[in-house]
């Protein structure tokens, strides 16, 4: 099959040699689990447990509200000990809304409802089970899959992009996951271009992961013999590769119009742990509650892929790992080019955590920014086809709307002009502190309309007041004077008649 | 000489009365700008500027009598876009800049006298008398009229908190 | 708590000092030819304008309250005074050498606003605001004499060369081949008649010839760019095109008129083309951004230059077109911008086809 040439894009040291060999472990169960009830991009989720309350593995915690959100269960059984704010995988290191389960070891399944035959349900139905499953895109993004799904089969989506790319350096777990359940993964692709209707069925992997493509290429073809057909593509290794953006153009040649949804030129795209996801919801009934995450770096012991329930704290992984071996220069949330910076490992996974990276002094390379050269190296490695230099000046004036008119709104915050910056300007950065700031400017906005507008509700209330108080007033003085006057006509009569007994007596 | 002497004055002349024309012709009644510069304000009357309300702000900018840094609610934004309209630079070095601010009502203080309430322009605080009132943040403009009322100093300013929602990174640290 | 860092986590093994040294590396065959050529005077001229450099830098740095270790270490004074050096008369006095970085890097660059703010190459800025306000200095240029020859001065006579003024002895001064050709022509010689017994192409790529300290030798230039190239320090893409702003009309004046117009080797290989279409017209800071831009730039660079030495008053023509074309590199910047992802050309959001069938 032809190829599409990726504009820009990096070549950053792999390091996945350190975690790709030893198979996936399952984590012991740890003894608290930290549940955030916002694990995906949209509204987060309610929680239906009480504290106290003993919950079931695959027991629903919280249940999504809004068009955009999804649903949480208990990754084991347990007691439910607190429901509260606990610090999360953010940046911010800002609190969030958590429930915290203790473990009773003994692991029950909550009664599960799997259907007979799954490819015997209504897209619809599938789509309502993901949706039922609190499955996530857990290429890292973390967008609600049911979601993706409706959209898709609402925009008569053609082609299916299965997202085996995993660029980021160091990261294995859909590597290991491909290698060690590629049937499964293959029958949830299946049951997904079910739920969408998709004709053409394309699995994106780079041809770093050769284990993982032989193993893909068996599974498919034999799924090929059941009457669907799955074909593995192996693209270049290359950074951002496994961007959906970038997969959908190297595959097929076509670009998401800016502003747009890949379902727009009828491609959906999904990565191929959420397949596996999809697989385990259809065929087992059991909803999203652990997921592989890749522990590597130079700093940790023994690294490698653990199958880990949500809400497992870093450290519980990092000790299973052996723990550290050198002291970590920067502990990370995912891979080294997009991922979070962790200030601490006391924090839990969620669904779209990929890896807990330690990296050593040496792997990170920090370095204080200088001044741009204008080398245009950010320019040639962006995958976007933008001038980061360009933007990031404007943002430094303190012009981000100017910025904008240079493709802000179309940076995918890749990393890979801030990767081969040799000024070591931090260029993703200054992105995302422009977009915020155009954010808040917006609400900021959005905020003085309503608050003017409530202004001059309370003005003309006022008034009105003032005016009603006025009209009362002289409703008051008019009574008053219409009164005085009857009296006044009143005693006069009286005083005439008075007057004129009076004639007629002394007449 | 004369042939340049005439041309030049004609020129004078013709273009003097042209721009006379124009004066008469094109005369704008009013100053529209007072009016784009008061939908600008935040509205809410505050009077921190030392204004007579944002009417009397958006005249004093027009006329060139207030810094386009007068309006504190307003924030580094509206600065800016003020900045814009009139064409100005913007002098933030006397701006203190406290980011977003928001009032906050002390409960234990707080002795539900409703003069607060009575005193918002934006109906920001919730509450009836003897009941302790509440602050909707979404509503405060920070203008700090509640403040200057309050008997028994239950309100007061503060940034107001990040959240998930509104977090972003900062401003990057620029060493040259 | 430290500050979260924002990703990437990682880093690209680069930096821009590593970038300066890369270039010098690549410069180092052809400034060591040059040395060998032109013996001591030329050793002496580049040890002063790098110092000399050096502390006009310091100096700078230190009136702007700019910390010095990292203006002074990432090497693009000393890059900026090694290119002058290069392109200055190899027996120059030194205070041609001195005047000239100091020019470079004071007025070049860091009134400018430092490192990445200035408008124009400050080498080439340097050289032509000697070449207008020394004429005869600048174009006093000396047949080669390898320092390995009888003939070369002593370490100590070059020190009397370079720094007292004491003329060189007679008969070894010259002309360069452009400046002869020009002076030939509009005498109204016809081209061959200029040419013999002047050019020999297959020397003068190796160098053998009077000109720049640095200039002269096409060869080692070439293979000093091939090496940036490697070492994705530069893109092909201004080279290329320069050199082919300079080939195409070269070619097909030569075609037209070849007694009056002199051909592709003859344009190749003389004057400064070969430093300025690697070394000089690839300065990151002034060139533009985009691969188009950068094409637009290269090859317009390179037309001029052979305008220049062709119809122009001067013989050489590069350092002349590289700052015209920096001055434009903003107005090209502007209008050669990479097309956006998702996007049409004028970055109009792309229109989805709709594919019913595929």
């Amino acid at each position: 099959m032809k190829l599409f040439k990726l504009r820009g894009g990096v070549h950053p040291e792999g390091r996945k040699d350190l975690s790709a060999e030893p198979p996936i472990r399952v984590l012991p169960l740890p003894q608290r689990l930290y549940v955030p009830l916002q694990q995906h991009i949209g509204a987060p989720a309610r929680h239906l447990v009480t504290v106290g309350e003993k919950v079931k593995k695959g027991q629903l915690l919280a249940a999504g509200q809004g068009a955009v959100s999804a649903p949480v269960h208990a990754p084991t059984s347990g007691r439910v000990v607190a429901i509260g704010d606990f610090p999360g995988p953010h940046p911010s290191g800002l609190p969030m809304p958590t429930l915290t389960i203790e473990t009773d070891g003994e692991d029950v399944w909550d009664d599960l409802q799997a259907p007979a035959d799954p490819f015997a349900l209504t897209p619809a139905e599938v789509a309502a089970r993901v949706a039922a499953a609190g499955i996530v895109g857990l290429g890292g993004a973390a967008f609600p899959a049911a979601v993706k799904l409706n959209l898709s089969r609402n925009s008569e989506v053609h082609t299916l992009i299965m997202n085996g790319g995993e660029c980021e350096p160091y990261l294995t777990c859909d590597d290991r996951l491909m290698q060690e359940r590629a049937p499964q993964i293959v029958e949830g692709i299946r049951l997904i271009a079910h739920a969408t209707g998709a004709r053409e069925i394309l699995v994106g992997i780079e041809d770093n992961k050769p284990e993982a493509l032989a193993a893909m290429i068996t599974a498919s073809t034999t799924a090929a013999a059941a009457g669907g057909a799955v074909k593995v593509i192996a693209v270049p290794a290359m950074y951002p590769m496994g961007s959906e953006k970038q997969m959908i153009q190297v595959l097929t040649g076509l670009e998401v119009p800016a502003g747009g949804r890949a379902a727009d030129i009828g491609v959906l795209v999904h990565n191929v742990g959420t397949a596996y996801a999809v697989q385990q919801a259809l065929r087992l009934g059991r909803p999203l509650i652990s997921r592989i995450v890749t522990v590597s770096g130079g700093a940790i012991t023994a690294p490698g892929n653990l199958e880990v329930l949500v809400g497992t704290l870093a450290a519980d992984v990092v000790r299973a790992c052996g723990g550290l071996r050198a002291e970590a220069a920067r502990l990370v949330l995912g891979g080294p080019m997009m991922g979070t910076q962790l200030s601490s490992l006391e924090v839990p996974l969620v669904k779209g955590s990929g890896g807990v990276l330690a990296l050593t002094g040496k792997e990170v390379e920090a370095s204080s920014p200088g001044p741009c050269i204008r080398c245009s190296s950010c320019v040639r490695a962006c995958p976007m086809g933008l001038l980061p230099l360009e933007m990031a000046a404007r943002i430094r004036a303190g012009d981000p709307a100017g910025s904008v008119d240079w493709g802000l709104k179309d940076c995918i915050a890749c990393g890979s002009c801030s990767y081969v910056c040799p000024s070591h300007i931090p260029l993703v950065h200054w992105f995302n502190h422009a977009k915020g700031d155009l954010a808040a400017r917006e609400r900021l906005k959005m905020k003085n309309e309503a608050t003017k507008k409530l202004a001059d509700e309370r003005s003309e209330r006022m008034a009105r007041i003032v005016r009603e108080r006025e009209e009362a007033a002289r409703l008051r003085a008019a009574r008053k004077a219409a009164a005085d006057a009857a009296k006044k006509a009143t005693a006069e009569a009286a005083a005439a008649a008075a007057k004129q007994k009076l004639e007629e007596v002394t007449a | 000489m004369i042939a340049a002497l005439l041309s030049l004055t004609l020129l004078g002349l013709a273009l003097g009365l042209g721009l006379g024309y124009a004066a008469i012709r094109l005369k704008v009644e009013g100053n529209p700008l007072v009016d784009e510069l008061e939908a600008m304000l935040p509205g809410s009357q505050c009077g921190q500027c030392g204004y007579p309300g944002c009417k009397g702000a958006a005249q004093a900018l027009a006329d060139g009598a207030a810094p386009v840094t007068l309006c504190p609610p307003g924030g580094r934004p509206l600065v800016e876009a003020l900045a814009a309209k009139l064409g100005v630079e913007a002098d933030l070095t006397g701006m203190a800049d406290s980011g977003p601010q928001v009032a906050e009502v002390l409960e234990d203080l707080c002795i539900g006298c409703t003069k607060c309430y009575k005193v918002c322009p934006t109906d920001a605080i919730l509450g009836a008398a003897k009941q302790i009132h509440a602050v909707f943040r979404e509503a405060c403009t920070a203008c700090g009229k509640c403040v200057d009322v309050c008997p028994t100093e239950a309100t007061r300013m503060v940034a107001l908190p990040a959240t998930l929602q509104t977090w972003y990174w900062a401003r990057p640290e620029v060493v040259i | 708590m430290t500050p979260i860092a924002h990703s990437p986590h990682a880093h690209a093994p680069t930096s821009v000092s590593r970038i300066m040294v890369t270039v010098m590396l690549a410069l180092t065959p052809a400034t060591l030819f040059g040395f060998w050529l032109y013996g001591w005077p030329a050793i002496n001229l580049w040890v002063v304008a790098l110092s000399v450099a050096l502390v006009s830098e310091a100096a700078a740095l230190k009136i702007m309250g700019r910390p010095l270790r990292a203006g002074l270490l990432d090497g693009s004074g000393l890059l900026t005074a090694w290119l002058l050096t290069l392109s200055l008369p190899p027996w120059a006095p030194w205070w041609l050498a001195a005047v000239g970085a100091l020019f470079a890097i004071v007025i070049g660059k860091q009134i400018f606003g430092g490192l990445g703010q200035n408008l124009f190459n400050p080498a080439m800025a340097a050289r032509v605001m000697l070449l207008i306000s020394f004429p005869l200095e600048m174009t006093a240029w000396t047949v080669p004499m390898p320092i390995t020859s009888g003939a070369a001065p002593g370490f100590f006579e070059a020190l009397g060369i370079t720094f007292a003024g004491v003329a060189p002895a007679d008969g070894i001064s010259s002309a360069t081949l452009l400046g002869q050709v020009k002076t030939d022509l509009g005498r109204g010689l016809g081209l061959d008649q200029v040419l013999a017994g002047i050019y020999d192409p297959a020397a003068f790529a190796l160098g053998q010839r009077a000109g720049s300290l640095g200039e002269t030798s096409a060869v080692l230039l070439l293979i000093g760019g091939l090496i940036l190239i490697a070492r994705r320090v530069i893109t092909w893409h201004i080279p290329l095109a320069m050199l082919a702003g300079v080939a195409l009309p070269a070619l097909l004046a030569h075609l037209i008129a070849p007694g009056h117009y002199p051909g592709l080797a003859y344009h190749m290989l003389s004057g400064g083309l070969m430093l300025g279409a690697f070394f000089i017209a690839t300065d990151p800071v002034s060139s533009p951004n985009s691969v188009s831009g950068q094409l637009v730039f290269g090859f317009a660079c390179g037309v001029l230059t052979w305008i220049i030495r062709t119809w122009g008053g001067y013989p050489e023509g590069v350092a002349f077109a590289v700052l015209l074309l920096n001055a434009a590199t903003p107005v090209i910047d502007r209008y050669f911008k990479p097309r956006i992802y998702g996007r049409d050309r004028k970055g109009v959001a792309l229109i989805p086809a709709k594919e019913s069938t595929k």
